[in-house]
């Protein structure tokens, strides 16, 4: 992990609020593996104060990419952010996905959560996982196409049935998977429901938790979650854990 | 200029310069070797410890608000013997002063317990006490907001340690001059000034409080007015030395607490933005003095003109 000033290299709207932005970090790119996160500074008046965590969506020899959707303060600001800015980024930080390669891999996303497993689909590639998308509605499936470039089986779910499978994502899950190792990332509702779909067919899942941080360093003992060996960091000891270890 | 002497005393500790860094905002130090070099800190005060392991409180603990952010991680520590087991061999090893932040949970005898033990230990260089931590449930008051209990558990403190004994005050009181008085008079050797004050947050889509623990400690930049006039007023009326802290980002806003009246500073909140930010304010203070033709810090502090 550093601190380190980096040159933006594009910023750039997907669609909607979803920005995609490329930052040439050659230290980071190297060490990154799927699942970890950046912290940025993004301002430096103290409005907003604190940094923000974004995880790594992609990476390449030199630079790493955030996937990103404008909430509030902070994404607007990162949003108006112009290519040869400098940015002030904390990183790699966290435990990523405990991947292994083979048969069996099972991506699942739902929503914005896709923004790291975009990383580890690439990594995975060769084993084939499956990707499940799932969303409120159309607009906020992202990445689809990405995945499906990379040669991977992706199967899209939206409440509102504009796009794939109408209904949500863990009801499409128990339609294609009864076996297998799931990665996902997403909404606390959702990833409660892929726990619970996991521990019934008693297959392994790997879910990447987010919780409000203050330093994402590990000492401020904000961003905790209720594991079966008590509360641990979702900045260190996370931001992925096993879903067998979570208590809701 | 050549020789600038930024180096200060707090009861028998002699630091080499006068920034530290808060209770609480620095773990217990390992987590920051990947940013800053250690050594030039001018000392390490760690999160606080009770004699006995603490969970701390339910989440969310943290959330931001204007110019500041509200904590309530209620003690979260891994008790007095892990410390000393986990945490102190990497403490001992850095050659900088280390400052052990503790309080007690129900009974203030468990302060007792603790120094007894902290006093054998030779790298704890001295001992801050705790007693106004505002995120500990079931207590009506914290020992802070009453100087009798102050005075009475500092003094009680004293008969059992030579070690440099620095008190920590809540702001959340009527008068802290008073507070102040009352752990000199129970023989502490320095205070800190100032603990979180007391805030909430609600989120309104929701209507509920955005920390679990509904109330909790207001810290950064929005409270720094109100630590630097905290210090000012106690300044002329303590004998003994200010660790001043509250909302120190930078050079400029360490400066303000020292010609306030503060013979050190302690950086809390800032270190989650800019993990490095201590060793540039130490640098920044160097360059203050040069620039004003100061040698030695100690001309500045109180040096306030009114
Ligand atoms: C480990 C980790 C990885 C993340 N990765 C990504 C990512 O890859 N892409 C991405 O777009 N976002 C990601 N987030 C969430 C992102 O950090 C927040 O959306 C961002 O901090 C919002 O900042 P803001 O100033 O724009 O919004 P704020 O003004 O802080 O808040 C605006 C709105 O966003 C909501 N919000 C704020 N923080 C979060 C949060 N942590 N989670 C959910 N909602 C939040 C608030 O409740 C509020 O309604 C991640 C969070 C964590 C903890
Ligand atoms: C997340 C967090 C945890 C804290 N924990 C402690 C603690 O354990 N003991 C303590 O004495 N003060 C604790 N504090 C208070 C700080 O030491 C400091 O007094 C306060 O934050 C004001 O300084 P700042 O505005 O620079 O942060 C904590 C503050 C924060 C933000």
């Amino acid at each position: 992990m550093k601190q380190l000033a980096a040159k933006l290299i594009s910023n750039k709207k997907v669609k909607g609020n979803y920005w995609h932005c490329v930052i040439d970090a050659p230290f980071i790119a190297k060490k990154a593996s799927p699942g970890q996160f950046l912290n940025i500074k993004l301002s430096d008046s103290f409005d907003p104060l604190l940094r923000r965590p974004f995880s790594i969506h992609n990476c390449s020899a030199k630079k790493v990419e955030i996937l990103y959707e404008v909430l509030g303060k902070g994404t607007q600001i990162l949003s108006q952010k112009k290519p040869g800015e400098t940015l002030d980024i904390i990183g790699p930080i966290g435990k990523g996905f405990d991947y292994k390669a083979g048969s069996g891999q099972i991506i699942v996303a739902g929503g914005m959560g896709v923004a790291p497993l975009v990383f580890l689909a690439k990594v995975l590639a060769k084993s084939k996982p499956r990707v499940f998308l799932g969303a409120r509605t159309k607009e906020q499936i992202l990445c689809a196409k990405e995945l499906k470039a990379l040669g991977l089986y992706v199967e899209v779910s939206t409440d509102d049935g504009t796009a794939g499978f109408k209904g949500k994502i863990t009801e499409l899950l128990r339609n294609n998977i009864s076996s297998g190792m799931i990665y996902a990332c997403g909404p606390k509702a959702m990833l409660k429901a892929v726990a619970e779909f996991s521990s019934g067919l008693k297959i392994p899942a790997q879910l990447s938790l987010e919780e409000h941080m203050s330093c994402a360093i590990g000492v401020c003992l904000g961003c905790v979650v209720k594991t079966k060996a008590g509360l641990k960091r979702v900045c260190k000891e996370g931001p992925v854990f096993n879903a067998a270890d979570l208590i809701w | 200029m050549k020789n600038i002497n930024l180096s200060i005393e707090i009861g028998k500790l002699k630091l080499k310069n006068p920034v530290l860094v808060c209770s609480g905002t620095f773990g217990y130090a390992e987590e920051f070797v990947d940013f800053i070099d250690l050594k030039k800190l001018g000392a390490i005060v760690t999160k606080t410890i009770t004699l006995k392991p603490r969970i701390g409180n339910l989440p969310p603990r943290t959330c931001e608000t204007p110019a500041g952010m509200l904590n309530s991680i209620g003690l979260e520590n891994p008790g007095l013997e892990v410390f000393i087991k986990e945490k102190l061999p990497f403490l001992k090893k850095l050659g900088v002063p280390i400052i052990l932040s503790i309080a007690s949970e129900e009974e203030p005898q468990e302060f007792i317990e603790l120094v007894t033990r902290l006093d054998k230990i030779e790298e704890v260089a001295a001992i801050e006490l705790n007693i106004s931590c505002p995120n500990v449930k079931g207590r009506k008051h914290l020992i802070s907001q009453d100087p009798l209990a102050t005075k009475e558990i500092v003094s009680e403190i004293r008969e059992i340690t030579k070690k440099t004994l620095i008190t920590k005050l809540s702001p959340n009181v009527t008068s802290i001059v008073e507070i102040a008085q009352a752990a000199q008079d129970g023989g502490s050797d320095a205070v800190s000034l100032i603990n979180t004050l007391s805030g909430m947050s609600i989120d309104v889509d929701k209507r509920i409080p955005k920390i679990a623990s509904i109330s909790a400690g207001l810290s950064g930049p929005a409270i720094r007015p109100v630590a630097v006039k905290m210090v000012w007023d106690t300044f002329n009326k303590i004998k003994i030395p200010i660790i001043g802290m509250g909302g120190i980002m930078d050079a400029a806003s360490a400066l303000e607490f020292i010609i306030a009246g503060a013979s050190a500073v302690a950086i809390g909140t800032a270190n989650f933005i800019n993990p490095k930010v201590s060793e540039e304010i130490i640098l920044g203070l160097k360059e203050y003095l040069e620039r004003n033709k100061i040698s030695n810090i100690k001309e500045l502090v109180g040096s306030l003109k009114v």
